[in-house]
């Protein structure tokens, strides 16, 4: 490494001093891509890197130690992948300068109290603290399980036989909660402790021989014994706190086996501790370099030792396993998306035929795969294809044609070619999807309006619709609507109120119609009317029953077409028209039980269920924030002792208050919410398994499987919030006198809180 | 699903010509300019559209540990709205809040419904509003897209930016704001400065460039 000199100008002033910093400046810099760059394609083999760079190292230690402290630290934190290269490079150093070494170590275990004080367990939420303890302990055998055993056996076995014990007694109600499919054939789904519980097994069995892991330090066996070591200072972890979070528990992922590449190199057995290490890598990098796609596209596909591994196999595996683990993603589902389209891009020779095979093989299983991870499927395919012209080989999949339409294989062709359609047009797809497969299109997505033709003369409050038709085109006010539709009669009752707007169904269904319909042509014309007749809405959705009703003559109008449904119900929730309890009645209405299946409707659900979670949150912040303004208002008046602020006090503390009273809705507002729908779900479920039985029938019907699904969702996607009503949940709606069925999953889900 | 027809308002005052010459510049480097070239400044979107991503990893200078920390989907690009009322240092802090974007490269058929669907991806949309040509009212190939929050837009640049929408690779770009009369094409006959003088035929965006087509 060349060091530029130091001038010998000497001003004395300023410019001399900028020009060492700048100088000190670039030896970090270039000390710091030392460190990042070893390990990577080099003409020179890594341990004769790793040996010059501890010589460099070590002379640059009197003047940037501690720069180079952190560094280590750093690598070793953020690049796990490439652990055993610094542990060897520190132990190189250690042998040259004992000290440093004391130090190094000091400068971890810090870094470790501090890691794991601020909760960052790997930067992920665990629910189980004692789970995530035995998970550090087996996770890192795989390192050091050799030498542990070497050194340590007796404390080694006694460790396992209390890590084994645990294992035993540990409850697993929750497993199925969280598995991607329903099956155990091919590949079981299993929980992660006791799949890397059977790898370490099988290591310990095979004397810990791990052949993957790059141990560069093996090279250098006769200096590093030669060093003195260090001991470790004891550690003790900091106890759990009201704070504490720890990462959930979750199930391993497996698609793929050694026969699915029989031409390439041997794909390693799903308890073989090589296929630990090397998924634990490639979601390291994932994790490193989520944000930039072409970064961790490129990183993936330069993975060491890439020729032994069918790679492409393992990168489509861990990409999918992130895509489908539950309750969530680590990553926004889109970053996958265009992850793998960037795969595509690097390899179009290889990746796109892996990916294929995987998206032939997740169709196949389709009957037994978690409803919330077909959603995702559907959502990835159909956007994955609108990226390569929607080609694909779609009469490879003409068994769905003759299932039934409700089963899982045809409903999925159905939903993506939907999502397809949405993000091209309608007759594009006609255009690519072959003749057979005509049944599972889409519709057309046009308006439906039901006063537009001569036959619907005879429908009442016909007139009214043709009034309105022409006042609406003429720019008419709000007030003109009103008086419009204060001719309109009431089917409900005899005679009228005073005011007329108590609910009147038919006044709902002349003006709801004849304006969407007029503003049909586009969102932002729908959007454009639903705000300038705002008060028309307003007035006639003023009760429950009237909120129900736009939504359903909005259904009527649009049932075509359900983006238009979506964009519409997000619209009136966030202007008010209707409220969120009135968007869950609907879905659970029988008006929409011929649709109930259709993710379109489960989208509208969660999207709806999340406005209101985001509305509580905003609340709450505008108080906290009200809150410490008056903080702040109160120590500045002790430290100036102004005592017109007092004013200023009462007018904050009013609004404190008024804050804390919208709290105090909202949140309440929230909880019934979600009672009102785990309740409709209970009447629902339990209608089906009553007529079951009546019937004689089997329960486990495509229709039951979506529908306890879909509650298991709200569980799994809400967790946090639900938490809090779990005694309510209990008590009122999950008692045991509930059908076991759906007693069950309640059961699940609290296991997976313990 | 039809094309939304625009809605009239008031004109505004045209600086374009500039813009048209650094877009005939830039597009066709090895041709000869007939007119001086602006500053960067005036630069229209058209020509730093094409902008390279970062090179990969390995070969990047100053370390992995600053690789780790880069975010490069979500930075400014070189293109500042000339139009903009106040100095770059404004336009620039707005940008860094913004929750908008501007969306480039679209054909003239893509509907407001297939940009909803796209760009809801990385988050809830609050509002798109459509490019159009400034005499026809029609859709001329761009767009804005609104967020409620700037993570939502942050995701966009970074998971849909340079992806397909209509077959068309499409571009997004950080925008300061909406304001009347930004929904209009700055180029002469009335569509966008990059469709003025483009040589090339594209299907999506009506045929040849203005100027070939009224050769």
């Amino acid at each position: 490494m060349s060091r530029r000199r130091h001038s010998d100008e000497n001003d004395g002033g300023q410019p001399h001093k900028r020009r060492k910093t700048s100088d000190a400046n670039e030896t970090e810099d270039h000390l710091e891509s030392l460190i990042c760059k070893v390990g990577e394609k080099s003409a020179c083999s890594l341990e004769s890197n790793l040996e010059g760079l501890a010589g460099v190292l070590e002379a640059d230690l009197p003047n940037y130690k501690s720069k180079i402290l952190r560094l280590l630290c750093t690598v070793a934190r953020l690049l796990p992948e490439k652990l055993t290269i610094y542990t060897t490079l520190v132990g190189l150093l250690n042998a040259r300068n004992y000290n440093f070494g004391g130090e190094f170590v000091e400068a971890m275990i810090r870094q470790l109290k501090e890691s794991l004080k601020s909760n960052n367990y790997n930067e992920a939420v665990y629910l189980v603290r004692r789970d995530w303890y035995v998970y550090a302990f087996l996770s890192s055998l795989p390192w050091v399980g050799k030498e542990l055993y070497e050194k340590k056996d007796a404390e080694m076995d006694r460790i396992f036989a209390s890590t084994e014990n645990y294992l035993k007694r540990r409850q697993k109600t929750h497993v199925p909660m969280l598995q991607v499919w329903t099956a155990e054939k091919p590949h079981p789904q299993e929980e992660y402790l006791d799949c890397l519980w059977a790898q370490i097994q099988k290591l310990k069995k095979d004397r810990w021989q791990e052949r993957h892991i790059l141990r560069p330090y093996l090279a250098f066996d006769s200096i590093l014994c030669e060093a003195l070591q260090h001991n470790l200072p004891p550690f003790t972890p900091p106890p759990h706190t009201e704070d504490s979070v720890y990462p959930m528990p979750r199930v391993i992922f497996r698609m793929f086996d050694y026969t699915d590449d029989p031409e390439g190199p041997v794909m390693p057995g799903s308890h073989s501790v090589e296929r630990f290490v090397i998924e634990e890598n490639l979601h390291c990098i994932i994790k490193s370099h989520w944000k930039e796609r072409k970064t961790c596209a490129a990183q993936l596909v330069s993975y060491p030792g890439k020729n032994k591994i069918p790679l492409n196999y393992h990168i489509v595996e861990v990409i999918f396993a992130e895509l489908f683990q539950l309750p969530a993603p680590p990553h926004i589902d889109v970053m996958y998306t265009t992850l793998l389209i960037e795969l595509c891009k690097l390899q179009p020779g290889s990746l796109p035929q892996v990916l294929a095979q995987a998206t032939e093989m997740l169709y196949m299983r389709l009957d037994t795969m978690n409803t919330t991870c077909v959603d995702r499927f559907i959502n990835w395919f159909s956007h994955h294809l609108s990226n390569f012209q929607f080609r694909w080989s779609w009469e490879d999949w003409s068994d769905c044609l003759t299932q039934d339409p409700e089963s899982p294989k045809p409903k999925f062709v159905r939903e993506v070619l939907e999502k397809c359609m949405r993000l091209s047009y309608h007759q594009r797809i006609l255009d690519f999807v072959p003749p057979t497969f005509s049944a599972l299109c889409p519709a057309n997505p046009t308006c439906i309006y039901k006063y537009g033709d001569e036959s619907s003369n005879s429908l009442p409050g016909h007139s009214v619709a043709l009034c309105l038709a022409v006042a609406f085109k003429s720019k008419a006010t709000n007030d003109e609507i009103f008086s419009i539709l204060k001719d309109v009669p009431n089917p409900n009752q005899d005679d009228d109120d005073d005011e007329g707007f108590s609910f009147n169904p038919l006044k709902i269904e002349v003006f709801v119609q004849t304006l969407l319909h007029l503003a049909a042509k586009s969102f932002s014309h729908s959007f454009s009317a639903l705000a300038k007749f705002h008060e028309v809405f307003k007035t006639l959705a003023e009760s429950d029953e009237g909120k129900l009703h736009v939504l359903r003559v909005m259904f009527e109008v649009w049932r075509n077409h359900p983006q238009m449904i979506a964009v519409l119900v997000d619209k009136m929730i966030r202007t008010q028209i209707v409220d969120c309890a009135a968007v869950a009645n609907w879905i659970f209405s029988s008006e929409l039980s011929r649709d109930f299946t259709r993710l379109f409707v489960w989208e509208i659900l969660h999207s709806t269920i999340r406005k209101m979670n985001k509305h509580v949150l905003k609340i709450q912040k505008e108080l906290e924030e009200a809150k410490e303004k008056l903080a702040r208002q109160h120590k500045r008046r002790s430290d100036d002792d102004d005592r017109s602020s007092d004013r200023k006090d009462g007018a904050l503390e009013e609004q404190i208050e008024r804050l804390q009273e919208k709290v105090e809705s909202a949140q309440s507002e929230q909880k019934n919410l979600f009672l009102v729908i785990f309740q409709r779900f209970i009447m629902i479920l339990t209608e089906h398994l009553v007529r079951c039985e009546t019937d004689g029938t089997s329960v486990l019907t495509p229709w039951y499987k979506n529908c306890i699904e879909r509650l298991q969702q709200i569980f799994l996607q809400h967790h946090q919030i639900i938490q809090q009503y779990m005694v309510t949940l209990e008590n009122l709606l999950f008692t045991a006198e509930l059908d076991p069925h759906i007693l069950a999953v309640f059961q699940q889900f609290c296991a997976l809180q313990a | 699903m039809g094309r939304l027809e625009g809605r009239m308002s008031s004109q505004i005052f045209d600086h374009q010509q500039s813009g048209g010459q650094a877009a005939l510049a830039a597009a066709s480097p090895g041709r000869i300019c007939a007119f001086p070239v602006p500053p960067l400044l005036g630069l229209p979107r058209y020509t730093v559209e094409w902008r390279c991503p970062l090179p990969p990893l390995c070969t990047m200078s100053g370390g992995l540990l600053k690789a780790l920390r880069s975010d490069s989907y979500v930075e400014l690009s070189q293109y500042r709205d000339q139009h903009f009322r106040g100095d770059n240092e404004e336009q620039e802090k707005l940008l860094k809040k913004s929750c908008t974007l501007y969306v480039g490269n679209l054909s003239f058929y893509t509907t407001e419904e297939q940009i909803y669907e796209l760009f809801s991806k990385s988050g809830d949309i609050k509002k798109i509003i459509m490019g159009l040509d400034k005499m026809k009212k029609t859709a001329c190939g761009f767009c804005f897209v609104e967020y409620y929050s700037r993570a939502d837009a942050e995701n966009a640049m970074r998971y849909i930016n340079g992806t397909r929408l209509d077959d068309r690779i499409i571009r997004t770009d950080w925008d300061a704001g909406f304001k009347e009369g930004r929904q209009y094409g700055r180029g002469r006959s009335g569509g966008q400065v990059r469709d003025e003088y483009r040589q090339d035929y594209d299907a999506g965006r009506g045929g040849y460039g203005k100027l070939a087509q009224n050769q």
